[in-house]
């Protein structure tokens, strides 16, 4: 059985395909460049250093979001084509629980966010005890109000993500000596990780592709004021 | 020699996504539509009065695996039947844009096609060799919603920009007149209609610049037409909207006419087209018939579901530019103020 797995939901571009539970080849690229001309390269380049035509590949797994809407599209875009066109089917996977999964070796509360600008995140927590099930579900929070959550559960927790930095600070003087930092090498998603967490789903049969969108995980602002305005019209 | 080498048929797919419509269609030999699938979002957009990038950016994403599957169905193709994909690289909303671009780039690679990226205005043009051959020199008069230009043609893929305008686009300027009015948007459509209906019509003022100039300005018609319901308003009286509509047209109409048999003549073209959402505009389109009717030149605007944003206008000028020998890697991009730029001499 061979994946293709594609991670463009944030800043870094990571790509990989693994055959049989191994990994042929795994990148991962963080330098904030856009997405929309380098993600499809980057697929090209994989397949031909292993010497795999896209035709022979088995399914295809995607960072579904939540992320930055652009990054998300692009990768959704890309997957479902590859998906319809060669006829294998797509599993979508949170952006944040790829995030996660890096440090699952730790036991406890796992903390991945990614940075929604205005002090607010994209964010969830896991137990790592017991398989990665929720404890905060994939949300868009304010930070304040993501840490009281984590505040109340009482217990120590590992933050992970290339964005923890820019919320260190913050997060240490909420939660004190319970907050947990990451490696740094562990902050980048791996297309690995997510082939692995989409092995562990059922597979979606080939017409569930044309369906397939983003977790957005937030309404467009015109769309949010446009609701308010017709609460408000009642 | 003396050989007949039967050339082969073309079948290009093309793919549109820059603004509210999510496109595809095939075009055979750069003229013949085999299937034409648009679908459109505007219904989802009229609730915020315009349309809303991120809001079209997440339609093109349910809607553009489906577009492209329902082209080849309709055209009972496989992907290995094409020769090519086709896809608007700019100009356009970016966010949109990406959709289509990075679909089409997928696509071409699972199925090793060759890939172009096409410019849309060249699209909006080319919409006419599906309806009849383009004749050289041409003049295209473009108008729509971002757009208002005078484009002359002295060969197959080749452009001069002889005119454009200043501020407004005409299609701009019809929806901002509609607002004033209280036209739900698309205003266009239904100033047209008002206009047609009208018994009466305001007299506007009309905007030529310089004598010599091919160039367009709206804007200070459509400061007048604003200034016309405000000092009515002052007054504590009712507008006519049927004759501010009427009054509105009339002005744009005779400017754009003038302009367009103007160039016709200087550069003695042997067709003259037009092209983009306005031209489905009856008052343009009988004046413009007309006028070349007249003066000897034929003049051709495609039917309506090909001046609005369509594929198989892209598949059409992208058929001229795969002949041409223009190509894209995946590396493409979508290009919001991409210029438009010859591909042929
Ligand atoms: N009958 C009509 N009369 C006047 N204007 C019209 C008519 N029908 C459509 N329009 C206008 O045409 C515009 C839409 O045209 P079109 O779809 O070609 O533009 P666009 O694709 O948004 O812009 P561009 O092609 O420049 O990027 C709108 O401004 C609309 O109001
Ligand atoms: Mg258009």
């Amino acid at each position: 059985m061979i994946w293709l797995g594609i991670d463009t939901a944030n800043s870094p571009l990571a790509v990989a395909i693994v055959k049989d539970g191994q990994i042929l080849t795994a990148e991962v690229t963080n330098i904030k460049v856009n997405h929309s001309a380098g993600v499809m390269p980057a697929i090209e380049h994989i397949f031909k250093k292993v010497s795999i035509s896209p035709k022979e590949i088995d399914a295809i797994a995607v960072s579904q979001g939540p992320g930055s809407y652009t990054g998300v599209r692009i990768g959704v875009t890309i997957a479902k084509t590859l998906s319809w066109t060669l006829q294998k089917p797509l599993v979508g996977v949170s952006s944040l629980q790829v995030l996660a999964a890096n440090a699952a070796m730790f036991q406890g509360i796992i903390c991945s966010l990614i940075d929604a600008r205005r002090q607010n995140v994209y964010a969830a927590a896991y137990d790592s005890t017991m398989g990665l099930a929720p404890i905060v579900e994939d949300g868009h929070y304010s930070m304040l109000g993501l840490l009281e959550q984590l505040k109340e559960i009482g217990k120590p927790v590992l933050f992970v993500g290339h964005d923890v930095d820019n919320f260190w600070g913050l997060i240490q003087q909420e939660l004190g000596n319970s907050a947990i930092r990451a490696p740094y090498a562990l902050d980048l998603p791996s297309a690995a990780q997510l082939i692995h967490l989409a092995e562990q789903q059922e597979l979606p049969s080939i017409d569930a592709t044309h369906t397939f969108v983003p977790k957005y995980c937030r309404l467009a602002e015109a769309e949010a004021n446009w609701l308010k305005e017709q609460k408000g019209k009642q | 020699m003396g050989e007949f080498i039967m050339e082969k048929d073309l079948y290009i797919l093309g793919i549109e996504s820059s603004c509210d419509e999510t496109a595809a269609s095939i075009v055979k030999n750069g003229h013949e539509i085999v299937s034409n699938v648009v679908a459109s979002q505007i219904e989802s957009h009229k609730r915020f009065g315009g349309v809303v990038p991120e809001i079209a950016s997440r339609h093109h994403v349910e809607q553009v695996t489906i577009v492209i599957e329902e082209a080849l169905l309709q055209a009972n193709m496989k992907p290995e039947d094409l020769d090519a994909v086709c896809v608007t690289e700019g100009p356009g909303l970016v966010g949109a844009l990406l959709i289509g671009i990075n679909a089409a780039k997928a696509f071409a690679f699972a199925n090793n096609l060759p890939l172009v990226g096409v410019h849309h205005i060249a699209g909006h043009i080319y919409a006419n060799a599906l309806i009849q051959p383009m004749e050289f020199p041409l003049l295209a008069l473009v108008v729509s919603g971002g757009h208002t230009e005078l484009v002359l043609m002295k060969n197959d893929g080749c452009f001069e920009l002889i005119g454009e305008t200043r501020d407004d686009a005409a299609g701009e300027a019809y929806d901002k007149v509609a607002r004033v009015l209280n036209i739900p948007y698309p205003g266009g459509p239904k100033i047209d209609q008002l206009a047609h209906e009208s018994d009466g019509a305001v007299d506007f003022p009309r905007v030529w610049l310089d004598h010599d100039s091919y160039d367009f300005s709206f804007s200070g018609l459509k400061s007048a037409v604003i200034n016309y319901k405000h000092n009515a308003d002052q007054r504590g009286e009712e507008i006519n909207p049927m004759h501010v509509a009427k009054g509105f047209q009339d002005s744009v109409v005779e400017v754009l006419t003038a302009k367009t048999l103007r160039a016709a003549r200087e550069f003695n073209v042997k067709q003259v087209i037009a092209a983009g959402g306005v031209s489905a505009n009856k008052g343009l389109r009988t004046a413009l018939e007309e006028a070349f009717e007249k003066e000897g030149i034929p003049f051709y605007v495609p039917p309506l579901k090909l001046c609005t944003d369509n594929a198989a206008m892209i598949a059409a000028a992208g058929s001229s530019m795969f002949k041409a020998g223009k190509r894209s890697d995946l590396t493409l991009n979508g290009r919001p103020g991409l210029e438009l730029v010859s591909w042929n001499k």
